[in-house]
């Protein structure tokens, strides 16, 4: 078989590519080592506080967080777009401020904000980054056709790129960063901006990108997003990690379930209290917060406590309109680490499949009236897919 | 997407531990930049989850980038043609209105007699040379708001292919629009004289200012990265440009401290390298220092554009 790679590694085994297992991760050089980055924009804006991390190769890591909370500016770094004020950071085995060309070569980077040009056509926009790239002219016509048909873009290969929906645009992009067969991709908030039937889609994509064996970093606010590609997650705030492990870790460092409570009036901060100490006394029940009408509970078994926990506000004349009762989901994780609610950030379903088997699915979120109408879209499409 | 997999050939796959080496098997890698081998396409290729550092710093040759990253800009510009259009309207609305203008300013003592639009033809090629060469940074701030810029500094892309191909650009579209002028300045009975040397060097000089504004141009995008800033610095610049030239006026007519800034305005330059190229007894070593000048100052300011990717870098 023909291969593009050095002569170096001509000794590996070739032929299966998906039969190699990953190796544990305590055991090999990581893919993506990030040690102590810290970074500050003009204006004091520390963007990066003593940022570590490292990613194992062939997995993907999710770095989860709200806008501002350092992600993009991680990935700058990371991608050698941007240099950080101190700290180091190597890429496939590549320090990114001594070889930033080498590392260039081995990353696949798909960006926030796109990185298609438009005038041209989704077929020239690929074709542009073989020419950079340096790919063989005889194979990389070929690599071009197979790109565009790997992403469902042949219809629209000849068409200028300003006519793709987003969601084309975005696979556009993903296939754009793929064409000189990196071993690390970069995807800076992939599914940002995208419908659910797209971000669906994307999903897909980059869960069949993984089980390829390929090296992913995923930036996203989305939790759900993270806990459904990731097999690490680092949730970042203010530049720096708060906790880091791999959904099921952090979601089990969670005893028990939790209780999301809709009260009938607005607490304010003396029936926030009120709430607080009822709840606190009923057994089993802890790490009560009170947000708005929101009240958010852990309980050793969530559905035997519940009538007490009716009991005990009931005693204290709050009303509850609605109740759900769900198995941890990284929204908890978040709401445990970072101490408000994730969704203040975005239009993130976080809970829409974790919660599925106990959680009441008719009322996903009351409170968040303006995202419902795409929400429900979404949860449906995540259904039928996981279906 | 399982149906298809079989069909292409998936970026990275399997992870193989072993070949996680630091900057190992550099001189092994050479051949990998240059006799990449076709790609496999119907079998899926292994890589490693971490790639030796390849030896060289890019992975496609200096001319073959240029080269395609011209085309780009080339492509773009035959799929909008407004824009080259509405330079060139511009330039052709010019040559009639100043020649009107102006036609008798050859009457003015000192001013040397002969065809106004012998004199104007050379200056509004200039002049229209330098005023779509300044709006180029344009282009680059388009780039940066889409993203398209942040992609190609990820990528492994020489800095001065991404700049010298949009100076490549800036003197096709300059050459396309001199010589649309030059026609029409002889159908309004410009005369050309020295067979084709004298509208060649005319075409050179034209191109080495826009590509020298041009670059100016793409640095200044670069650093203030903002529309209205870009147009507030052309807006600026461009005007004195052209009149402390001799593009409308004789220079030996201006008042003295502008005669002083015509003689380091490269407008000028080239405008005089045109016109003593076209004049009936030449004077071939002044053509040819005016044309040095001109191309040592564009190569300069191709080095600073270059050298303004940094700015940009840092500012991110």
């Amino acid at each position: 078989m023909t291969s593009d790679l050095a002569p170096a590694q001509a000794a590996q085994p070739s032929g299966s590519s998906t039969a190699t297992p990953a190796p544990p991760a305590d055991r090999v050089e990581p893919t993506i080592q990030a040690s102590d980055l810290v970074k500050t924009y003009r204006g004091g804006v520390r963007a990066l506080d003593g940022l570590s991390f490292s990613v194992a190769p062939g997995t993907v890591f999710g770095l989860l967080g709200p806008n501002g909370a350092g992600k993009s500016t991680t990935v700058k770094i990371l991608t050698t777009l941007s240099r950080p004020d101190s700290g180091t950071a190597t890429v496939a085995g590549l320090d990114i401020l001594a070889h930033p060309g080498q590392v260039r070569q081995a990353i696949g980077v798909v960006t926030q904000r796109s990185g298609i040009d438009l005038e041209a056509t989704g077929r020239e926009n690929i074709a542009l980054a073989a020419h950079l790239h340096g790919l063989s002219r005889a194979g990389m016509a070929t690599r071009v056709t197979d790109l565009l048909q790997r992403f469902e873009l042949t219809q629209a290969a000849d068409r200028p790129a300003r006519t793709y929906s987003g969601g084309m645009l975005r696979k556009l992009d993903v296939a754009v960063g793929l064409v000189h067969r990196p071993s690390v991709l970069f995807l800076d908030e992939p599914t940002t901006g995208l419908d659910p039937h797209a971000r669906a889609q994307m999903w897909d994509e980059i869960g069949s990108l993984a089980a390829d064996g390929l090296t992913i970093l995923l930036t996203t606010h989305y939790l759900e997003e993270a806990d459904r590609l990731a097999s690490k997650v680092a949730i970042i705030d203010d530049g720096r990690i708060l906790v880091e492990g791999s959904p099921d870790e952090l979601k089990s460092e969670l005893r028990g379930d939790a209780v999301h409570l809709e009260l009938a009036a607005v607490a304010d901060t003396a029936l926030a209290d009120r709430v607080t100490t009822a709840l606190n006394e009923v057994p089993g029940v802890s790490e009560t917060t009170v947000d708005g009408r929101e009240v958010h509970s852990r309980v050793a078994d969530g559905a035997s406590s519940l009538p007490a926990v009716f009991a005990a506000l009931d005693r204290v004349d709050v009303t509850v309109i609605a109740a759900t009762i769900a198995r941890p989901s990284l929204d908890d994780v978040y709401l445990r680490h970072v101490g408000h609610r994730f969704v203040a950030t975005g239009e993130a379903g976080p809970r829409a499949d974790n919660a599925a088997p106990r959680a009441d699915d008719a009322a996903p979120r009351a409170d968040d009236a303006g995202e419902k109408g795409t929400r429900g879209k979404g949860v449906q499409a995540q259904k039928k897919e996981v279906a | 997407m399982s149906g298809t997999t079989d069909t292409t050939d998936n970026a990275g796959t399997a992870a193989h531990p072993d070949s996680a080496v630091t900057g190992a098997g550099t001189s092994t890698a050479i051949a990998d930049s240059t006799t990449r081998p076709g790609l496999s396409t119907d079998i899926p290729v292994p890589r490693p989850g971490s790639v030796p550092a390849p030896a060289t710093e890019y992975a496609a040759s200096a001319g073959r980038q240029l080269r395609w990253l011209t085309v780009r800009h080339l492509r773009a510009m035959l799929r909008q043609p407004a824009y080259l259009a509405i330079t060139i309207v511009q330039a052709v609305v010019w040559l009639p209105l100043f020649g009107s203008l102006f036609r008798r300013v050859v009457d003015v003592p000192g001013f040397g007699g002969g065809s106004y639009f012998d004199f104007l033809t050379p200056g509004v090629v200039v002049m229209s040379a330098l005023f779509s060469a300044g709006w180029s940074g344009m282009r680059v701030i388009v780039d940066i708001d889409r993203g398209v810029m942040d992609r190609m500094l990820t990528s492994p892309v020489r800095k001065s292919a991404l700049i010298s191909s949009a100076l490549v650009y800036q003197a096709v579209v300059t050459t396309i629009q001199s010589i649309i002028i030059m026609l029409l300045g002889w159908a309004v009975g410009t005369h050309y004289r020295n067979g084709l040397v004298g509208p060649a060097v005319l075409l050179s000089a034209a191109s080495l200012v826009a590509v020298t504004v041009a670059a100016f141009s793409h640095a200044l995008a670069l650093i203030v990265r903002k529309e209205d800033a870009l147009i507030a610095a052309v807006n600026f610049a461009i005007l004195p440009l052209t009149f402390m030239s001799s593009a409308i006026m004789a220079r030996n007519l201006m008042p003295g401290w502008m005669q002083v800034i015509a003689r380091v305005n490269p407008v000028d330059w080239a405008v005089s390298a045109a016109r003593e190229a076209g004049s009936t007894d030449p004077d071939w070593l002044t053509v040819s220092i005016y044309l040095c000048c001109l191309t040592a100052l564009a190569t300069m300011a191709g080095m600073l554009a270059t050298r303004a990717f940094d700015a940009y870098r840092r500012s991110l």
